[in-house]
C-alpha cells in the first residue's frame, strides 16, 4: 500500500512537469514573437531587446523552459499585459470563484445523479428508469452555454426571480456566503451541473445494476436482510468506482466552466481566460491554464489514492 | 470486415448440412438485426438523416440568402405573420431558417471532421502501441497521459486560444483533444486482442506482423474504436460550437450555430425564442448522435 502510494505520487511529478511544458509551449505556438507575451506590441525596440535579454529569451528553448519553470515554482507567473498586475494576484480570486461555482455545481449534479442512477437501477426497465436514462442523455448532450441562456430567459427575463449575470450585487467580484450572493450562483451552478448529473446517473445506474445482480446480494436477500441493509452493502461496493468518476467530473467542471462563466459573466478562471484570449494576454492565458491543469493532475492523484484506500481489491503494489 | 472467409465446400445440388456461416458475417447480421429491433436508435438515426439531408441541400431548400442583411426587418418574430420568414429574422435582419440550414453545414463539418481525423491518427497510434508493446507503447502512452492531464474543454480552449481564432485552428485543437482519448481505447482493445489464442496461433504459423494486424487485429478492434469515436461526435459538436460561441472558431458573418447563438445573445430580451433556435439545433444534433452511438454500442455488444 505504502509502496503504491509513493509510486503514484512520484508518477505525478513527471506528469506535472510535462503539463508545464505544454503550457510553456502554448506561448511558443502562438503566432508572433513570444516576446509579445511580455512587452506590449508598441514598446520601443531597445526596450524589447532589453527585456529579451532580461527574460533569457535569447537563450535556447530548453534553457528558457528551465528559467520559466524556476519562476513558476516560486509562484511567479509573470505580469498581465492588459493590467500590468502579477498574474498570480488575479488568479487567486478567479480560482476561488471558479472553485465555488464548481463545488456547488458538483454538489447538485452528484446528488441528483446518484438519486436518479439508483432509482433507475433498482427499477430497471420501468418508466422511471427510462425517464432517468433520457434525462441523463439530455444532460450530456445539451450545449450547456445554451442551457444557461434558456435559464436566463426563463428565470431572469420572464420571471425576474434571479439575476442574469455577475457574482454579487453591484457587480463586485467579492464572494460571500449569504442569500444576496447565493442568488447569483443559482443559475450558473444549475447550468453547469447537468453534465455531471448525466454522467453520474449513467455510472451509478450501471454499477448498482451490476451489483444487484450479483450472488452476494441474492445471499443477503435470502438470509432476510432488509432493504436498508442491502443498500449499505451495495453502497460500499459501488463507492470506489462512483467516487472516481465524481472526482474526474469535478476536475472537468473546474476546467470546463469557461463557457458557462462567459454566459453569466461569472468572475472566475473561465472569464479570465476568455478576456485573456481576446486581449492576446498570453501570460494570463498561460498562467490560468497551468494552474487549472495542475489542479486537475492533483485531483486525479487524490482520486486514485482515495479509490485505492476504499477498495482493497485494487491495492496493486 | 471478414476475419475467417470460409469457402462453401458443398457442391451444387447435393443436400449437405450447411456449415455454420462465417463468424464475422453472422456477427454483422446480428448487429443489423439488433439495430432493426431498436426503435429508439432508429428514430434518432432517422432524425439525423433528415437533418443531414436538410443541411446538404441547404442552398436549394433555403428561401433566402444567408448573408443578406436588412435594417428594416430585424428580429421578426417566429410564426406566420410574415410567411416569408417562418422562423423570423436575426439581429441583422437575415432569415433565420436560411441561416440555420446553412449554419448546420459548418457546425456539422466542424464537429465531425476532428473526430474523423482523430479516429485515423489516434486509431493508428493506439493499435501500434497496443500491438508493438515495449518501448513504442511506453512512448506513445506516456505522451497520451500528458494530454489526458488536461480537461478536454480546457485543452481545446488553450490551444485554439493560443493559436488565435479561425476554423482551422479550432479544428486542430479539437483533433488534438480527441487523439489521446482514441489512442487509449485503441491501445487497450488491441492489447486485449493481441494475447488471444488465435493471434498466437497465427504468429506460430508464421504470419508476419502486418498480416496479423490486418487480418486478425484490425477486424476485432476497429468496431469498438469506431463506436467510441461516434460517441465523441456529440462532444465534438458541442465543443466546436462552443469555440465559435466564444469567438474562437468561425468568424462573422459566416452562419454557424455556435456563433449565431453568441451574436443573438443581444436579442434574448426582445426575441428570446429566436435567440434559442441555434442552440436547439446543436442540442438536437448532439442528442441524436449520442443516442445513435449508444444504440450502436449495444447492437455491436461493445463493453465499457
Amino acid at each position: 500500500m505504502l509502496l503504491y502510494l509513493v509510486r503514484r505520487v512520484l508518477y505525478a511529478i513527471p506528469i506535472a512537469l510535462a503539463v508545464g511544458l505544454v503550457c510553456f509551449m502554448l506561448v511558443q505556438i502562438a503566432p508572433g514573437d513570444p516576446i509579445n507575451a511580455i512587452v506590449p506590441a508598441d514598446a520601443p525596440q531597445e526596450v524589447v531587446e532589453q527585456v529579451r535579454r532580461d527574460y533569457g529569451l535569447d537563450k535556447p528553448l530548453p534553457v528558457q523552459f528551465g528559467l520559466w519553470l524556476m519562476k513558476v515554482v516560486q509562484g511567479d507567473l509573470g505580469r498581465s499585459l492588459a493590467t500590468g498586475r502579477p498574474v498570480t494576484a488575479d488568479l487567486v480570486s478567479a480560482v476561488g470563484n471558479t472553485l465555488t461555482l464548481a463545488l456547488v455545481a458538483a454538489g447538485i449534479g452528484f446528488v441528483m445523479g446518484s438519486l436518479l442512477g439508483t432509482v433507475a437501477a433498482v427499477f430497471r426497465g420501468s418508466l422511471l428508469d427510462k425517464a432517468a436514462i433520457g434525462l441523463a442523455a439530455a444532460g450530456v448532450s445539451v450545449p450547456h452555454y445554451w442551457l444557461g441562456m434558456v435559464l436566463v430567459v426563463l428565470f431572469s427575463v420572464t420571471l425576474n426571480w434571479l439575476p442574469a449575470m455577475g457574482a454579487g450585487p453591484g457587480g463586485s467580484g467579492a464572494w460571500a456566503w449569504d442569500w444576496e450572493h447565493a442568488k447569483f450562483l443559482v443559475l450558473p451552478a444549475v447550468t453547469l451541473s447537468v453534465i455531471p448529473m448525466g454522467i453520474v446517473t449513467r455510472t451509478v445506474r450501471g454499477v448498482v445494476a451490476e451489483l444487484l445482480n450479483q450472488d452476494f446480494v441474492t445471499t443477503l436477500r435470502g438470509k432476510g436482510l432488509r432493504r436498508g441493509g442491502i443498500a449499505l452493502h451495495v453502497l460500499k461496493n459501488a463507492a470506489p468506482s462512483v467516487l472516481a468518476v465524481m472526482g474526474l467530473q469535478l476536475g472537468y467542471l473546474m476546467g470546463g466552466s469557461i463557457l458557462v462563466e462567459t454566459v453569466f459573466s461569472w468572475p472566475g478562471t473561465g472569464f479570465l481566460l476568455n478576456s485573456a484570449i481576446f486581449q492576446r494576454d498570453l501570460p494570463v492565458l498561460q498562467g490560468t491554464i497551468l494552474v487549472l491543469a495542475i489542479f486537475f493532475v492533483a485531483l486525479n492523484l487524490v482520486v486514485d489514492l482515495v479509490q485505492t484506500a476504499l477498495d482493497p481489491r485494487i491495492r496493486r503494489a | 470486415m471478414s476475419t475467417t472467409t470460409v469457402a462453401n465446400p458443398a457442391p451444387a445440388g447435393i443436400a449437405v448440412p450447411q456449415p455454420a456461416p462465417p463468424v464475422s458475417r453472422g456477427y454483422w447480421q446480428g448487429v443489423a438485426r439488433r439495430l432493426s429491433r431498436d426503435p429508439v436508435t432508429l428514430f434518432f438515426g432517422f432524425i439525423l438523416l433528415l437533418m443531414a439531408l436538410a443541411i446538404l441541400f441547404a442552398p436549394w431548400l433555403s428561401p433566402h440568402d444567408p448573408y443578406q442583411t436588412s435594417m428594416i426587418r430585424r428580429l421578426r418574430p417566429i410564426g406566420f405573420q410574415d410567411w416569408r420568414y417562418p422562423l423570423g429574422t436575426d439581429e441583422l435582419g437575415r432569415d433565420m431558417l436560411t441561416r440555420l440550414l446553412h449554419g448546420g453545414r459548418l457546425s456539422w463539418f466542424l464537429g465531425i471532421t476532428p473526430v474523423l481525423i482523430a479516429f485515423a491518427i489516434g486509431g493508428t497510434l493506439g493499435v501500434l502501441a497496443g500491438f508493438a508493446g515495449g518501448w513504442v507503447n511506453m512512448l506513445i502512452m506516456r505522451v497520451t497521459d500528458v494530454f489526458y492531464a488536461f480537461p478536454s474543454v480546457l485543452l481545446a480552449v488553450a490551444i485554439s486560444g493560443a493559436l488565435g481564432p479561425g476554423i482551422s485552428n479550432a479544428m486542430l485543437s479539437l483533433t488534438l483533444v480527441f487523439i489521446p482519448q482514441i489512442i487509449r481505447v485503441a491501445e487497450s482493445t488491441t492489447t486485449s486482442v493481441r494475447n488471444l489464442d488465435y493471434v498466437e496461433s497465427a504468429r506460430a504459423s508464421g504470419a508476419g506482423a502486418f498480416t496479423i494486424v490486418r487480418a486478425h487485429v484490425l477486424p476485432n478492434v476497429l468496431g469498438p474504436i469506431f463506436v467510441y469515436a461516434t460517441s465523441l461526435i456529440s462532444v465534438s459538436m458541442i465543443l466546436a460550437s462552443g469555440l465559435s460561441f466564444l469567438g474562437l472558431g468561425t468568424k462573422p458573418p459566416e452562419p454557424e450555430w455556435g456563433l449565431m447563438l453568441n451574436t443573438l445573445r443581444t436579442a434574448i430580451y426582445s426575441q428570446p425564442l429566436i435567440a434559442m433556435l441555434p442552440g436547439v439545433c446543436i442540442f438536437l444534433t448532439s442528442m441524436c448522435f449520442n443516442m445513435v452511438s449508444d444504440g450502436l454500442r449495444s447492437a455491436m455488444d461493445v463493453r465499457g
